[in-house]
C-alpha cells in the first residue's frame, strides 16, 4: 500500500503500459521489438495482479504468487522466442515479420 | 416303395460328378468313362426296378395311380411356404425317370467312343453326371421350388457342356446365349412361382394339383388386368417352360446350342432337358386345366402349333445337319405342347395329355438316336454340313440303317414308335380344333420332308471328295445306336394309356383309322417329295429356291429372329441402358460426390488469403474482435 | 473371461505381438496365428451359442456390461444373437483368408498386418456391441485403417481413392452421429435418464415425431457404407485401388456393417420412422439393384465389375430389410453372409489374376481357363454363385428375399420386388460376359502361356471362402434356423 496513490492511478498507469505494449506488438516490424512489446503486456498484467491483490484482498497471496508464475512463464517464453528468432535469423538472415509468412498455410 | 433305392438313383451321378471333379487330374480318362457309365448303369437298373414296382406291384387295378411323396424340409420361408427336397413318384415322373436313365446311359456309352482322345474327357463325364443328377432331381421334384432349383442346375450343366470346347468363340457365345435366354425365361418362371406361392400358400404339387383343393378352387378370388392372378402365374410359369423347351419366341438358343459335343446335343438338347418345359406343364396340368377354364392352356396350344410350324419350315432350309435336327426337336417339342394344350382332363378327353407324354417318350428315343447317328457321321467326315456328305451308306451301314429307322419313326410311318404317338396327338387335336389339326398335319408332312432331305443328303447322293475314306464308327458308338433303334421300333407298342393319363385312370386308346391313314399319307407324301428333290441331283431344289425368292431367304435366315434379339440386346439394352447407366454413374452420381469435394477445395482456396501468416494481422484482428465485443456489451448493458 | 470380449482381446494381443516382429515371415506368421485363433473362437462361438440358445431365450446372449463413461451413461455393453454370431464367423473367415492371400505382401508387412487386424477388431466390436456409442466407436475404428491400407499399399490413384472413400464414409458417420445423438436425447421416455443401450432404446418407444426425423439420418448413415444408391460411388474407386486383402475385407465384411447397422439400429430402435420412410428407400434400393447390374455390364475393369455387382447385391440387402418381413430379413442376413464370402472370393481371385497378368482389363485377357485352370474354374464357380445358382449361398439368400418381399400386402412393394427379381437376368449377363471374354476363348497373349500355377496359400485362401458358399447353399436350414429365431424380437418392434 503506497500513500497518496490510489488503486485507480496505478491501474491507469498499467493500462497505458498495456496499450503501449499492444501498439508496439501490432506496429513493430522487428521480431525482437515485438517480443519486447509482449514483455510490456505481461508486465502490465503482473503489476495489475499485485496491485489488485494488495489493495482489495490484502489477506491473501494468490495475486502475488500468480505474478511470480507469470514472470517464470514469461522468462521461459522469452527464451523460447529468442531461440526461435536466432534460428530464424540463421536460416533467412532476417528478423523482419514480413519475411516469415511462409508458414501461413 | 423303398425310398432309399429311389434316392440312390440321383445320388449316384452326383457322387460320380464329385469324384471326377475333385480327383480331376488324378484320374485316367479311360477310368472316368467307365466310372460314369457304370454309375449310370446302376441308376438305370434301379429306375427300371422302381418303374416295375410302381406300375405292376404297387398299383391296384381299377384305381387311379397314386402319387407317392417322400420329402424333407430343405428351407423354411414362412409358416406355410417352404422348400422341400424329396422325390415324387407318379406315372409321368417315373416315365421321365426311365427316359433320362436310358438316354443318358446310351449317351455315356456312346461318348466313351466319341470323345476318345479329347483332352477334356474326364471333365466331359463329370459334366454329364452333373447334368444327369440335375435332371433326375428335376423329374422327381415334389414342389415348384425344387423343380426350379434343378431347372437352374440343368441350365448350368447345359451351359457348361455347350461351352465344352471353350477355346472356340462360337461355342462360348452359344453357351452364353443359351444360358441368358433360358435365364430370361426362368425369370418368368420365378415370378410365376412367387405369384402362385403367394396366392395359394403352397408350392407342393400334390396340393396345387388337387382339382378339389383350395389352390385351384380359389382362382377367381383375385384378378389382375382382367385375368385371374393364378392365370398370370401359370402364364409366367409357362414362359419358363417355353424357354427351356425352345418355344417361339424363346427358341433362339437351341440351334446355337449345337456347338456342344454331339452326345450332349443328343442327351440335353433333344431327349431330356428340353422336354422339361413340356414336363412342367404336364406336371401342373390340373392347374392349367381348371384355373379359369384352361385359358392358359389355349395359349399353350397356339404357341405350340405356331412353333411347330415355324420350326419345321426353317428346318427345311438349313444345311448344318445338327441344326436341322435342332429345329426338328423344337418342332416336335411344340407338338407335345400343342397336345397338352388341347387336352381335357377326364377319361377320353384327356387323350392329348397321354399323347403328349407318349410322344415325349418315343421322341426321346428316336431323336437321341438321330443325334447320335449324326454324331457318328460327323465323327467320320469331320463336318456338320450337308455339302461335305453323301453316299455314306456304303461306308457306314449300321449308322445308315439306324438313322433310317429313326427318320421313319419321326416321319410317322407305322409300325415305328413315332407313328403311334403322333397319331394320338393328331386325334386329340382333331377333336378340339380343326385349324390346329391342319397345322399339325402340315407339320407332320414337313417333318417327313426335311428329315428325308438330310437322310438322302447324307447317305445317298454322290460322294463329295473325302479327304480320307469315311469308315464306320467303333463298337462303343454303334452299340448304343442299335439299342436305341430297337427302342425306336418297339416303344410304340407300349400301351401308354394304361400307365399315363391326365386323371390317372386307365385310358384305352384306339386307332382312328381315317385320321391315321391321313397322317401316314402325309408322311409318305413328305418322304416322296424328298425323294424327288434330293435322291438324285435333279436341280429341283435350286429351282424351288429361285421360285420362292424372298420367302426362301427369310426362311434361310430363320426369319431374322436372331437379328431382332441382337438388336434389342446390343442396340437397346447395352447401348441405351447399360452404357448410359455406367456413364451416368461415373459422371452424374460420382461427379456430384467428387464435385462436393472439389467445391470444398475451391472454397478454401478462395478464403485462405485471410490467413496472412503475419502475427500482427492476427493480433489486430484479435484486438478488433475484443473491441467489438466490449462495445457491444457496453452498449447492451447500458441500454 | 467372457467369450465375446475375447474377440477384442485376441486381435489386440496379435497387434501387440506384431509390433515386435521384424520381417515378413514373422509378421505373417503372427497374423496367421491370430486369425486362426479368431476363427477357432468364432466356430466355438457358434456352437456355444446354439447350446446356450436352447436353454436361454433372452434376446441377447453372452452379455457383459461395464460403464466406461458415467456422465453420458455410455457403457461397454456386448452381447450376441444369431445374427451377430454368423457375422462374426464371416469376419473371422474372411480375415483368415485375407492373411493367406497377403502371404507375399511387398512393403511394410508389419504395418500392413497391424492395420488389417485393427480393421478386423473394429468390425468384431461393431458386431457385438449393444451400446450405440460403443458401436459407433468401433465403426470408426473399422473405417480409419482403410485410409492407410488403401493409401499406402494400394495401386493406381490410391491417394485419391483413399481420400474419397474416407471422406464419404466420414460424412456418413457425421450424419449417423446426429441420428445417434437424436436417438439418445429422445430416449428418456420412462424418466430413467438417457441411454445408449439398444435393447433399452427399443423398449423405450421413442416418440414417433422424433423417429420420423432421425430414421433417415440413421438409415443413410449406415446405408452409405452398405453402398446404397446414390451414395455408392466410393466403393468402385476404393476397390479398384485397394490391395487384394483389403478389397476382400472391405467388400466382404466392412460393407456388411451397413446392412447390419440398419437392421440393428435404424429398424429396431426406430420402427415407426422406418415404416414412414420405407417407400423412398425401397425405391432407391430396388433401383440400385437394377442399376448396379446394368452398370456392371459395361465395365471393363474386373474390380469395377465386382464393385457394381456389390452395389446390386447389397441393394438387395437393404431392399429386403425394409420389407419388415421375417423371411425377407432372413434372406437379407444370408445375403450379407453370402455376398461377403462370394465377393471376398472374387477379389481374391482377381488379385491372383492381376498378379499374374498385370492387368485387370477383361478385354486384354482370354483363354485363362487353359492357363491357370484352378483359379479360372473357381472364378466360374464364384460367378455362378453370384448369379444365384442353386447349390450356392446366393440362391438361398435371394429366394428368401424374393419370397419374403413378395409377401408384402402392398401391391407396389410386390411390383418393386418383381423389378429387383429381374436383376437376376442382368447379373447372368455380366458374369457370363466376363467368363466368356476372360476365361474362355483362345489364349490372347503368348506370355500368358507361362503364367505360374496356383500356390498353396492361394489354394487355402480359395477353399476357405468357397466352402462356406457351398455349405450354405447345400444345407441352408441350420443357418436360417440360427438367424430366424433371432429375428422375432425385431419384427415385434415393427408390428
Amino acid at each position: 500500500m503506497i500513500h497518496d496513490v490510489s488503486l485507480y492511478e496505478i491501474l491507469t498507469v498499467t493500462s497505458i503500459l498495456f496499450f503501449i505494449g499492444i501498439y508496439g506488438f501490432i506496429t513493430r516490424k522487428n521480431l525482437i521489438s515485438i517480443l519486447i512489446s509482449i514483455e510490456l503486456l505481461l508486465n502490465a498484467s503482473v503489476v495489475n495482479f499485485v496491485v489488485i491483490n494488495k489493495y482489495l484482498y490484502p489477506d491473501v497471496l494468490q495475486g502475488v504468487v500468480f505474478s511470480i508464475f507469470i514472470i517464470a512463464v514469461a522468462a521461459a517464453e522469452t527464451a523460447l522466442a529468442v531461440g526461435i528468432i536466432i534460428n530464424l535469423y540463421r536460416q533467412i538472415s532476417s528478423v523482419e515479420v514480413k519475411d516469415v509468412e511462409t508458414m501461413k498455410y | 416303395m423303398n425310398y432309399t433305392e429311389i434316392l440312390i438313383i440321383p445320388l449316384i451321378p452326383l457322387a460320380v460328378f464329385l469324384v471326377l471333379g475333385i480327383f480331376y487330374s488324378r484320374i485316367k480318362p479311360a477310368v472316368s468313362g467307365i466310372i460314369g457309365a457304370l454309375g449310370l448303369l446302376i441308376s438305370t437298373l434301379l429306375s427300371i426296378k422302381v418303374a416295375y414296382q410302381y406300375f405292376f406291384v404297387f398299383s391296384n387295378d381299377g384305381v387311379a395311380y397314386q402319387t407317392l411323396v417322400h420329402k424333407t424340409v430343405w428351407m423354411n420361408f414362412t409358416e406355410t411356404l417352404r422348400i422341400d427336397m424329396g422325390v415324387l413318384l407318379d406315372p409321368i415322373s417315373i416315365m421321365m425317370l426311365l427316359v433320362v436313365s436310358i438316354v443318358s446311359l446310351m449317351v455315356h456309352l456312346y461318348s466313351r467312343g466319341y470323345m476318345k482322345g479329347d483332352p477334356g474327357y474326364t471333365k466331359f463325364f463329370a459334366f454329364l453326371s452333373l447334368f444327369t443328377f440335375s435332371m433326375y432331381g428335376l423329374v422327381l421334384a415334389t414342389n415348384l421350388f425344387q423343380i426350379y432349383i434343378f431347372w437352374e442346375l440343368v441350365g448350368v450343366s447345359s451351359y457348361l457342356l455347350i461351352g465344352f470346347y471353350y477355346t472356340k468363340p462360337t461355342a462360348v457365345a452359344a453357351a452364353k446365349k443359351a444360358f441368358v435366354v433360358t435365364r430370361f425365361a426362368d425369370l418368368g418362371f420365378l415370378i410365376g412361382i412367387l405369384i402362385v406361392g403367394f396366392y395359394t400358400g403352397t408350392y407342393d404339387f400334390e396340393l396345387l394339383n388337387n382339382p378339389e383343393g383350395s389352390p385351384i378352387l380359389s382362382w377367381a378370388a383375385s384378378s389382375f388386368f382382367g385375368m385371374s392372378v393364378l392365370s398370370w402365374g401359370l402364364l409366367l410359369i409357362f414362359i419358363g417352360g417355353a424357354g427351356k423347351s425352345a418355344m417361339f419366341p424363346l427358341h433362339i438358343w437351341l440351334p446355337d446350342a449345337m456347338e456342344g459335343p454331339t452326345p450332349v446335343s443328343a442327351l440335353i438338347h433333344a431327349a431330356t432337358m428340353v422336354v422339361a418345359g413340356v414336363y412342367l406343364v404336364a406336371r401342373l396340368f390340373p392347374m392349367y386345366y381348371f384355373v379359369e377354364e384352361g385359358i392358359i392352356l389355349q395359349v399353350v396350344a397356339f404357341v405350340g402349333a405356331f412353333s411347330a410350324l415355324f420350326a419345321a419350315i426353317i428346318a427345311i432350309t438349313q444345311n448344318d445337319i445338327k441344326r436341322v435336327l435342332a429345329y426338328s426337336t423344337m418342332s416336335q417339342l411344340a407338338y407335345m405342347m400343342l397336345a397338352l394344350g388341347v387336352s381335357g382332363y377326364e377319361g377320353e378327353a384327356g387323350l392329348g395329355y397321354m399323347a403328349s407324354m407318349f410322344h415325349l417318350f418315343t421322341h426321346a428315343m428316336f431323336k437321341a438316336l438321330l443325334f447320335l447317328c449324326a454324331g457318328s457321321v460327323i465323327h467320320a467326315v469331320h463336318s456338320n454340313y450337308l455339302k461335305d456328305m453323301g453316299g455314306l451308306r456304303k461306308y457306314m451301314p449300321i449308322t445308315h440303317i439306324t438313322f433310317l429307322i429313326a427318320a421313319l419313326a419321326i416321319a410317322g410311318i407305322p409300325p415305328l414308335a413315332g407313328f403311334w404317338s403322333k397319331d394320338e396327338i393328331l386325334v386329340a387335336v382333331y377333336e378340339k380344333n380343326t385349324l390346329l389339326y391342319i397345322v399339325a398335319l402340315l407339320v407332320a408332312g414337313l417333318t417327313a420332308f426335311y428329315m428325308f432331305r438330310i437322310y438322302f443328303g447324307i447317305f445317298w447322293k454322290r460322294d463329295p471328295e473325302y479327304a480320307s475314306t469315311p469308315h464306320e464308327s467303333p463298337a462303343t458308338m454303334t452299340i448304343p445306336l442299335i439299342i436305341l433303334a430297337a427302342f425306336s421300333t418297339l416303344a410304340g407298342f407300349v400301351p401308354f394309356g394304361e400307365f399315363i393319363s391326365a386323371d390317372r385312370m386307365v385310358l384305352e386308346a384306339h386307332i382312328n383309322l381315317p385320321l391315321a391313314l391321313a397322317a401316314v399319307a402325309t408322311g409318305m407324301a413328305g418322304i416322296g417329295l424328298a425323294w424327288l428333290f434330293y435322291r438324285k441331283e435333279t436341280g429341283l431344289p435350286e429351282k424351288m429356291v429361285d421360285a420362292l425368292g424372298k420367302l426362301y431367304t427369310w426362311t434361310y435366315h430363320k426369319f431374322y429372329i436372331d437379328e431382332v434379339y441382337l438388336f434389342v440386346t446390343k442396340k437397346i439394352l447395352f447401348k441405351r441402358v447399360a452404357e448410359p447407366a455406367a456413364k451416368f454413374d461415373r459422371q452424374v452420381v460420382d461427379g456430384t460426390m467428387v464435385g462436393i469435394g472439389n467445391s470444398t477445395v475451391r472454397t478454401s482456396e478462395k478464403i485462405k488469403g485471410m490467413q496472412s501468416g503475419k502475427v500482427q494481422d492476427y493480433a489486430m484482428a484479435f484486438v478488433a474482435g475484443i473491441l467489438v465485443i466490449v462495445i457491444f456489451f457496453v452498449y447492451y448493458l447500458t441500454e | 473371461m467372457d467369450i465375446l470380449s475375447l474377440f477384442l482381446i485376441v486381435p489386440a494381443i496379435t497387434i501387440l505381438l506384431l509390433v515386435f516382429t521384424r520381417n515378413l515371415g514373422q509378421a505373417r506368421l503372427i497374423a496367421l496365428l491370430g486369425s486362426i485363433v479368431q476363427f477357432a473362437m468364432s466356430v466355438h462361438l457358434v456352437f456355444a451359442y446354439i447350446k446356450e440358445r436352447a436353454i436361454d431365450d433372452s434376446i441377447m446372449l453372452f452379455t457383459k456390461d461395464l460403464i466406461w463413461f458415467e456422465p453420458f451413461n455410455i457403457h461397454y455393453s456386448i452381447g450376441a444373437d444369431g445374427i451377430s454370431v454368423t457375422m462374426v464367423l464371416l469376419t473371422s473367415i474372411v480375415v483368415m483368408a485375407g492373411v493367406f492371400i497377403s502371404w507375399r505382401i511387398g512393403e511394410l508387412p508389419k504395418e500392413f498386418f497391424i492395420a488389417l487386424i485393427i480393421l478386423a477388431t473394429g468390425v468384431y466390436g461393431f458386431f457385438i456391441s449393444l451400446d450405440l456409442f460403443t458401436m459407433f466407436v468401433f465403426f470408426e475404428l473399422a473405417v480409419i485403417p482403410m485410409y492407410l491400407l488403401i493409401g499406402i499399399w494400394g495401386s493406381g490413384r490410391r491417394e485419391f481413392s483413399a481420400m474419397k472413400l474416407t471422406l464419404m464414409l466420414m460424412a456418413a458417420s457425421a450424419v449417423l452421429l446426429v441420428g445417434i445423438l437424436g436417438i439418445y436425447f429422445n430416449s428418456d421416455t420412462a424418466g430413467n435418464g438417457f441411454t445408449f443401450n439398444i435393447l433399452e432404446l427399443a423398449a423405450a418407444n421413442i416418440p414417433a415425431e422424433a423417429q420420423k426425423i432421425f430414421f433417415p439420418l440413421t438409415f443413410i448413415g449406415f446405408a452409405v457404407i452398405g453402398a446404397l444408391f446414390p451414395f455408392h460411388t466410393w466403393s468402385p474407386d476404393g476397390h479398384a485401388s485397394a490391395p487384394t486383402a483389403v478389397s476382400m475385407l472391405h467388400a466382404g465384411v466392412l460393407m456388411k456393417l451397413g446392412g447390419y447397422g440398419v437392421f440393428r439400429v435404424a429398424l429396431y430402435v426406430l420402427p415407426e420412422g422406418a415404416v414412414e420412410w420405407s417407400w423412398i428407400f425401397i425405391i432407391l434400393s430396388a433401383f440400385g439393384v437394377i442399376y448396379g447390374a446394368f452398370a456392371a455390364v459395361r465395365q471393363t475393369d474386373l474390380k469395377y465389375i465386382n464393385a457394381y455387382s456389390s452395389v446390386s447385391h447389397l441393394g438387395l440387402v437393404l431392399f429386403a430389410l425394409l420389407m419388415f418381413n421375417k423371411t425377407a430379413w432372413n434372406g437379407a442376413i444370408i445375403q450379407s453372409l453370402s455376398h461377403g464370402f462370394m465377393t471376398a472370393l472374387f477379389f481374391a481371385l482377381i488379385g491372383m489374376i492381376y498378379e499374374r497378368t498385370h492387368t485387370r482389363d477383361v478385354r486384354k485377357m482370354g483363354g485363362l481357363l487353359k492357363v491357370i485352370p484352378m483359379i479360372s474354374a473357381t472364378y466360374v464357380v464364384a460367378g455362378l454363385a453370384s448369379l444365384g445358382l442353386p447349390g450356392f449361398s446366393g440362391f438361398v439368400a435371394e429366394m428368401n428375399i424374393f419370397v419374403g418381399a413378395f409377401e408384402h400386402e402392398n401391391i407396389y412393394y410386390r411390383i418393386a420386388t418383381v423389378v429387383s427379381v429381374s436383376a437376376i437376368v442382368v447379373t447372368a449377363v455380366y458374369i457370363l460376359r466376363v467368363v466368356g471374354i476372360m476365361l474362355m476363348g483362345p489364349v490372347k497373349e503368348e506370355a500368358y502361356l507361362q503364367l505360374p500355377r496356383v500356390s498353396w496359400y492361394e489354394r487355402v485362401g480359395i477353399l476357405l471362402l468357397l466352402l462356406p458358399i457351398i455349405g450354405i447353399g447345400v444345407a441352408p436350414l441350420w443357418l436360417s434356423d440360427l438367424i430366424y429365431k433371432s429375428l422375432h424380437p425385431f419384427i415385434q418392434g415393427v408390428l
